[in-house]
């Protein structure tokens, strides 16, 4: 994307004075390229309900290199979407607090910062994008609006400049006659071109991370295809970290470098991609391989997960996956639960059996 | 082969457009189903896929009875669905049931389970003996793996699998030969998924029961499935047995389909045969001339937009697909 | 295979950002439920035994009730033994609301001045309730034609001003008797308020009908009456009870209202809203001649409005 130079002074956190929409405002960061791109660090998240404290995510951490794809599985109520949400800083509060852990992007802790810096972050180096573009959109404001607004706001440009921008950020998405589709509502989109309207939102600001919350759970398979293969695009093209949190095994496999499993709340087992699926080593996540029906295979057994997820509320002591284990024992059953065991390297799993599991020793 | 169940002959169901605040009028119509016609047999499970768009939950409404089509026949052991009406369209209905998708739509939340799964009987008083009815309730209540203790509950008060399954119940009521499964499970949760299927797979082959699978999860149809049509627009395209349609597509469509469908094993990454289609699916309510898949098709050639392919056996493919340039090509498997 | 009895918060697959909790009665709680009987009204009452703000809402109503109904309970005094000589004076021990303007005892006629005022609007919101609600449910059930014809007289119906149109009816009327005036009011309130009822029972069962269960029901083979009163009636039906409840509510304030502008009932008969418009003007120099009546007035009307919110709530079975 070309900088755009202006001689008009325009409020800007910097000192200097030409407006170039395409440089970042630091506003104040000490950002350290040396440090990791995005580092969780054992997060935990509460719901005080009235019906009791349900611990939504328990002690996570996870990281991402620029580039790379982390894919956070798990199914519903594993508390994923919580865990995005919270490194975002957009976790309704109440009935939602953050109640411990770090999150650093480029070593500073965006828990601890002020919520004016928080949004600035948000805007310029972490991006989301949600599942329903529907409900994602603001339903009365044109798509080039909102995507205008986006530079109008954060880097100060004029209209003009704004309009320019989201043409270009339309294009760029690879929809057709952006130049006339800018001027159109979210409602005359289809599904697809919603989803691809919300990655140009969330990518015109030139994020550095890209979570993306089960983006294309909702769409029919070939536009699932054609969105996933936009988004590995364009992270190629922006050497940009991706967080893919879903429930889909299969387009896990397609896009993860790594994989980060999640089962009430917790990390149960991380690893390469090809390892988790050749070999696993949570009793979880093997589980959840053999439920699951292939294209390529017909006539397999499908094993079933007996049991329920567990009430957040009320989390079983030990593991939390015990009631429902095959592998389990006394240990399990007690508090506390179990640590991440490192199988190899790169690789964990919160199992105490997981040689097991894996069929070691 | 076991004999057949149901057939349908050049199903069509049209809704009209209208227009207009006080006075309305007929500005077009949205093709939903335009000239279906599928076989299903006695035990057999026919798997029936496409997109949003494609028909294929209004197919499921038409046979269940829920909508009535514009024209064409749905015959089910002899009656003609369509054309019946009063006390022989209710009798006919006993042998043809449905399982819904939304576990917390398809049950009515002021009715106890016990309501829900007698809810038949009083519909149709003459089936079970009314002192027989509760044991009955209590029986289907134990065969789809619910504990019948809970009988006096609300839907509210059961996880979403165990919902399903009471939907379940609720369908195998009146005995029926035919149950209309319109995307059952995917509202639930993968883990919870497999213990609905295998209960619909035990099911049959105890009840001997015949089921038209509608989905659009393609693995999950091909686990299930003995015979699969693959829609789209309205029209069936491809039609077979699922080691033809899964293994040995004809079909552009078909073969755009399955190659979008990722596989849960990374090996295969980059190895499989990739079609990514281009543009939207066309509206129903203008289809495109002759072929209606020609606007995204590769294959497309001035034939296409002239001729509409029937849905037969060609050439290039043993099983029926309409496709003037119908060929195999396995977009499932790594390409060696 | 039988899955554990759990209560939990319904998730689905595509949940994002689900709030997890909600964590339902544990299983104890849940394992005695299975003995109670099925009915949901049953639970209902069960719920509403336990709800303060209900039980302190009925307990007001049943007051104001039993004022209407044995007045002869509340007070020995007779509301129209009047001696101008008595003319407004301030509460004592024997009469605790004092005299009003023309030497009668107040607090008498405040308890008779209850029948009246109740017996109105509960008869009127009987009335729109049947009136509104039949023509709501024709309409939305079976559409078409009968839904646009419905509709449309709806709308007539609506756009009549309903103060003016009071008015207008009454003045046409002109009742005499208190009989005959408590009858026309009715008729008047009946007549101007079915709308609001039709309207909301309408849109709620356009939206029932195409809920998943009763598309099953209909794929079952059942009649439409069965459809109606079975399925969409009970879970449509909510909506209309809280509208009704507060339109009762209204119209205690409305009949007050039309007499106060003098088309509503007149003397001899006494109500609330007599005794404001009567008492009006001694608002700075004998407020309590203003403050009664009213206080009144507006604790019955709180009192329906909050009793059929917590009715509302208890009847969803969702809201366990």
């Amino acid at each position: 994307m070309s900088p755009v130079a202006q001689t008009d002074s325009v409020t800007q956190t910097d000192s200097v004075t030409a407006t170039d929409i395409s440089v970042k405002p630091n506003g104040g960061l000490a950002l350290d390229p040396t440090a990791p791109l995005l580092e969780v660090r054992d997060l935990k998240v509460d719901f005080r309900t009235r019906y009791g404290v349900a611990h939504a995510v328990n002690g996570v951490s996870f990281h991402v290199r620029p580039g790379e794809t982390l894919a956070i599985l798990g199914e519903s109520g594993c508390g994923k979407s919580v865990t995005a949400q919270a490194v975002m800083g957009i976790i309704d509060s109440p009935p939602g607090f953050v109640t411990g852990g770090e999150v650093r992007f480029r070593g500073v802790d965006l828990l601890k910062l002020p919520e004016e810096e928080r949004r600035r972050v948000r805007a310029n180096h972490i991006a989301m994008i949600f599942q329903d573009a529907l409900s994602a959109l603001n339903p009365v404001f044109t798509v080039g609006f909102q995507l205008g607004e986006l530079f109008r706001k954060h880097r100060g440009a004029t209209r003009a400049e704004a309009r320019k921008r989201a043409i270009e950020l339309l294009d760029m998405v690879r929809i057709p006659a952006a130049a006339q589709r800018v001027h159109d509502f979210p409602h005359q989109f289809s599904g697809g071109m919603r989803q691809r309207v919300m990655i140009a939102m969330s990518l015109a600001l030139d994020p550095d991370v890209l979570i993306a919350d089960e983006p294309t759970t909702a769409l029919d398979v070939t536009v699932q295809a054609q969105i996933m293969k936009l988004l590995a695009d364009l992270q190629a093209e922006r050497n940009m970290g991706l967080i893919l949190i879903t429930h889909d095994m299969g387009v896990v496999a397609d896009v993860a470098d790594r994989i980060s499993v999640m089962y009430a709340g917790r990390i149960v087992e991380e690893a390469p991609v090809h390892d988790i699926y050749a070999n696993p080593a949570h009793p979880y996540t093997k589980a959840l391989l053999e439920s699951i029906p292939r294209l390529d295979q017909k006539g397999q057994e499908l094993n079933v997960i007996r049991g329920l997820p567990p009430n957040l509320a009320n989390i079983p002591p030990g593991c939390s996956f015990n009631p429902r284990c095959r592998y389990a024992q006394d240990v399990c059953r007690k508090d506390p639960p179990p640590p991440q065991f490192t199988v190899d390297v790169g690789r964990t799993s919160a199992c105490h059996f997981w040689k097991d599991v894996i069929g070691r020793g | 082969m076991a004999e057949v169940v149901l057939e349908t002959r050049d199903l069509v169901k049209y809704f009209p457009i209208m227009r207009g605040i006080v006075f309305k009028r007929r500005v077009g119509e949205v093709k939903a189903v335009d000239g279906v016609s599928i076989t299903l047999h006695r035990g057999e499970t026919l798997g029936v896929v496409g997109e949003s768009g494609c028909g294929k939950s209004t197919l499921a409404k038409l046979l269940i009875g829920l909508e009535r089509p514009t024209s064409g026949s749905i015959m089910v052991r002899g009656v003609d669905m369509a054309r019946v009406r009063g006390a022989a369209l209710r009798r006919a209905r006993r042998n043809i049931q449905m399982v819904m998708q939304d576990p917390y739509t398809s049950l009515n939340p002021r009715m106890t389970v016990r309501d829900i799964v007698g809810e038949p009987f009083e519909i149709h008083p003459d089936v079970v003996p009314k002192n027989r009815r509760a044991a009955r309730v209590a029986e289907l209540i134990e065969l789809v793996g619910l504990n019948p203790d809970h009988i006096n509950r609300y839907p509210h008060q059961f996880s979403g699998g165990q919902r399903q399954r009471i939907g379940i119940a609720r369908a195998l009521a009146l005995n029926p030969e035919i149950i209309i499964c319109d995307e059952p499970v995917s509202a639930l949760d993968v883990s919870i998924q497999a213990q609905v299927m295998n209960l619909l797979d035990n099911l049959q082959k105890e009840l001997g029961l015949a089921y038209i699978f509608i989905a659009h999860d393609l693995s999950v149809v091909r686990h299930i499935s003995d015979r699969v049509a693959v829609m789209y627009l309205g029209k069936v395209v491809e039609t077979g047995d699922e080691s033809q349609i899964y293994d040995h597509p004809t079909h552009p469509y078909t073969q755009a389909l399955l190659s979008a469908v990722p596989v849960p094993d990374p090996t295969l990454r980059g190895l499989r045969d990739q079609i990514v289609l281009e543009g939207d699916v066309p509206s129903p309510a203008n289809p495109p001339s002759g072929c209606r898949f020609r606007t995204r098709c590769w294959k497309a050639q001035e034939i296409c937009a002239k001729e509409e392919p029937a849905l037969v056996e060609r050439p290039g493919s043993p099983h029926p697909s309409a496709c003037h340039f119908a060929e195999e090509r396995d977009v499932v498997h790594a390409a060696d | 295979m039988t899955d554990p009895m759990m209560s939990t918060l319904p998730t689905t697959e595509t949940g994002g950002g689900v709030v997890p909790g909600a964590a339902g009665p544990g299983a104890a709680g849940a394992e005695e439920r299975k003995e109670r009987s099925a009915s949901l009204w049953a639970d209902a009452w069960r719920d509403l035994r336990k709800n303060v703000v209900f039980l302190i809402s009925c307990f007001i109503i049943l007051v104001i009730g039993s004022m209407a109904l044995f007045p002869k309970l509340w007070t020995s005094q007779d509301p129209q033994a009047c001696h101008p000589r008595y003319s407004k004076l301030p509460p004592s021990w024997e009469h605790p609301f004092g005299y009003s303007v023309t030497g009668c005892d107040y607090y008498a006629q405040a308890i008779h001045g209850a029948r009246p005022s109740l017996t109105i609007a509960i008869l009127a919101t009987i009335g729109i309730l049947l009136v509104g609600g039949t023509l709501g449910i024709l309409a939305g059930f079976y559409g078409g034609w009968l839904d646009a014809i419905i509709s449309r007289i709806t709308d007539i119906f609506f756009s009549l001003p309903f103060l003016l149109g009071a008015i207008v009816f009454l003045s046409l009327l002109k009742p005499n008797e208190p009989a005959a005036q408590v009858a026309s009011i009715t008729g008047v309130l009946i007549v101007l308020g079915w709308v609001t009822i039709a309207r909301i029972t309408r849109g709620s069962v356009i939206a029932t009908r195409a809920l998943d269960y009763v598309q099953a029901a209909r794929a079952l083979g059942a009649s439409n009456a069965r459809l109606m009163f079975r399925h969409i009636l009970p879970n449509a039906v909510a909506p209309a009870i809280v509208v009704a409840t507060i339109a009762l509510g209204s119209f205690v304030s409305a009949e007050a209202t039309i007499t106060f502008i003098g088309v509503g009932l007149r003397a001899p008969a006494v109500s609330w809203g007599t005794m404001i418009a009567t008492h009006q003007q001694y608002i700075n120099s004998d407020p309590w001649l203003l403050a009664f009546p009213g206080g009144l007035l507006v604790a019955t009307v709180l009192a329906f409005i909050l009793a059929g919110d917590a009715l509302r709530d208890a009847l969803d079975p969702r809201l366990r």
